[in-house]
């Protein structure tokens, strides 16, 4: 009876385990990150990390978090757990949007106004190298076969495909104007990118570096200035993907097989950035003008809530 | 024995009622085409609107469709409980409430079983609203088609109440065209049914008040929080206080030796 209780017991502590998930939230104009609850819809608490916080991602094995702190010129690490910042990579000048290597390795980080690419050896906490990019780089992503490293140049309209081994630009693919945000396929075939000003989306083949479609973002009876794509993600199946529209205040749900816009779902205000719970059940927005995160159940593809974080909400991630 | 009679009383109210309600398609049909052409015609016309500010029950942005669907529900509910009245005017006229009148048991019983006859008409009616409303993707949590059911059944017996309360004043059916202009327009429109109140606040203290205190607001608000699985007490006190008033001055109005039926003369 006794080793009844104490199993059922380990599985209920199992399963609560399982089920704590975390949130981090960085607050553009607050100077500081959120932390929330996403099970439970709450805000937990807010830290200071310092000026201008944008882009952020966590390790692989979900201990340090990264954040681009844009004013002060830096990436700062900061522990996932005590919360404390336990160093800081030379990030090169206003870090806004960065990417993490699949081997967790290095970090890629676009410096808008110097139109440049920084490699990070984040061990070393050294720059590799600075590449030599389109004007104002803004969406940057690496292939989950370590391949490719891409990078959206918001004012040339093109998708730069660096080669992780050499470290140089291989090839261009000109996009719609200004692209914005870039994600491969978990499978590295494919390469989605936004277009904010043209209110598209394009999907490169990566082996060729062309086009293979392109799909106009249109919401019945929301004017076409609203439209303005930002975040886009895929999931690991391949059978979804999600954008993230902007002024239009909505995610739209894509058939990532048939590339059928299939729903539009009502999130906060201007949503920029998007990104799956660990487990991919749930998907989280930013909204930077309401000043919230949406929770979206993807079973359902329902928004479940919307929690207030603090002002201009910008990047986000989840860990276990 | 006693017990009895008020059943079989009650069944055959209630039967007459549902019967009625039932061979007349064309009143079963208007009844569900009414507020279906507010969600699918005008509630169009704003889906587009960038979402509505977040208040309680609601946890997240929603669609305007969304947000008037527990206002369409209510005037369902008000809609038929006036329905109802106007059946009892006409019933006075045509000279069939007299055979009812006969019936050796209390008047307000009898008031009450019309009533509950009513509600229950206006409970189908709103449960085919909200099956078709589903289809429309306008969903709410499973426990919701529960929880809506006690707070349709309290609303549906204050509106059928203010119903009764009306058809007691009424003098003759031609009367009746007033009644949509002096109670079920206003009410309607100076509620929660079509707009939050912080909204109406912004344009008009007044109007905000009036329809904080329209009972018809309540019963709205009642129906949308239980909806989504929740309890609004406020709500549920105000619409029940309401729902008392109302009853007692209709069984008060239909006393032949006190209320307006000794001014008819009858």
């Amino acid at each position: 009876m006794k080793q009844i209780l104490l199993s059922v017991g380990l599985l209920l502590l199992t399963v609560t385990i399982a089920k704590a998930e975390t949130v981090f939230v960085t607050l553009e104009k607050d100077n500081a990150i959120a932390i929330v609850d996403p099970i439970k819809g709450k805000l937990l608490k807010t830290i200071k990390v310092g000026q201008r916080p944008r882009g952020i991602m966590i390790s692989n094995d979900n201990k340090h978090l990264y954040i681009a702190t844009s004013d002060d010129n830096t990436i700062r690490i900061i522990d996932s757990e005590t919360l404390k910042e336990i160093g800081q990579l030379p990030s090169g000048d206003d870090p806004e949007t960065f990417a993490l290597s699949p081997t967790g390795d290095r970090l890629y980080v676009s410096n808008e106004d110097d139109n440049l690419v920084t490699v990070i050896d984040i061990a070393a906490k050294k720059v590799i190298k600075s590449i030599k990019v389109g004007v104002e780089p803004e969406g940057i992503a690496v292939s989950p076969d370590n391949n490719w490293v891409v990078s959206a140049s918001e004012t040339t309209n093109m998708i730069h495909w660096i080669n992780t081994k050499t470290l140089e630009i291989v090839e261009n693919t000109l996009v719609d104007p200004r692209p914005r945000a870039v994600h491969f396929s978990a499978d590295s075939q494919q390469l989605w990118v936004t277009s904010e000003i043209a209110g598209t989306l394009t999907i490169i083949d990566v082996s060729t570096k062309k086009i293979i479609k392109n799909i106009a973002l249109k919401i019945q009876g929301v004017s076409r200035d609203k439209i303005l794509p930002v975040g886009v993600v895929i999931d690991k199946l391949g059978n979804y993907a999600y954008v993230a529209m902007g002024s239009a205040n909505r995610v739209a749900v894509i058939n990532a097989k048939t590339f059928e816009v299939e729903k539009f779902l009502l999130v906060g205000q201007r949503v920029w950035n998007i990104a799956f719970s660990p487990d991919q059940k749930r998907l989280y927005t930013t909204n930077g003008t309401s000043n919230d995160i949406s929770i979206i159940d993807l079973s359902s593809h329902k928004v479940t809530k919307s929690v207030g974080v603090g002002r201009y909400p910008w990047g986000i991630v989840s860990k276990p | 024995m006693i017990i009895l009679y008020f059943w079989r009383v009650m069944l055959g109210i209630t039967n007459r009622e549902l019967l009625r309600f039932l061979k007349q398609k064309e009143r079963f049909i208007s009844a569900l085409v009414r507020p279906l052409i507010w969600l699918f015609v005008f509630a169009a016309g704003f889906r587009a609107t960038l979402g509505l500010a977040i208040i309680p029950p609601y946890e997240t942005y929603i669609l305007y469709e969304v947000y008037i669907a527990p206002g369409l529900i209510g005037m369902i509910q008000l809609f038929n409980g006036m329905q109802s009245s106007l059946s009892m005017v006409y019933d006075r006229e045509m000279g069939s409430m007299r055979i009812l009148m006969v019936c050796p048991l209390p008047r307000w019983f009898l008031l009450i079983c019309k009533l509950i006859a009513g509600t229950a008409v206006s409970i189908l009616q709103v449960y085919v609203f909200l099956i078709i409303a589903w289809f429309y993707d306008i969903q709410a949590p499973e426990i919701g088609y529960l929880s809506i059911f006690p707070a349709l059944i309290l609303s549906g017996l204050m509106l059928g109440a203010l119903g009764l309360l009306m058809s007691s004043l009424i003098k003759q059916l031609e009367n009746f065209a007033g009644v949509m202009n002096f109670v079920i327009f206003p009410m309607f429109f100076m509620s929660t049914a079509l707009y939050p109140l912080w909204k109406i606040k912004e344009s008009s203290l007044l109007l905000y008040n009036l329809a904080h205190y329209n009972p018809f607001s309540q019963a709205v608000e009642l129906i949308r929080f239980a909806w989504y699985g929740q309890f609004n007490q406020s709500a549920f006190i105000y619409t029940l206080v309401a729902f008392i008033i109302f009853m007692s001055a209709a069984i008060f109005g239909y006393n032949p030796s006190k209320g307006m039926m000794m001014k008819k003369g009858r």
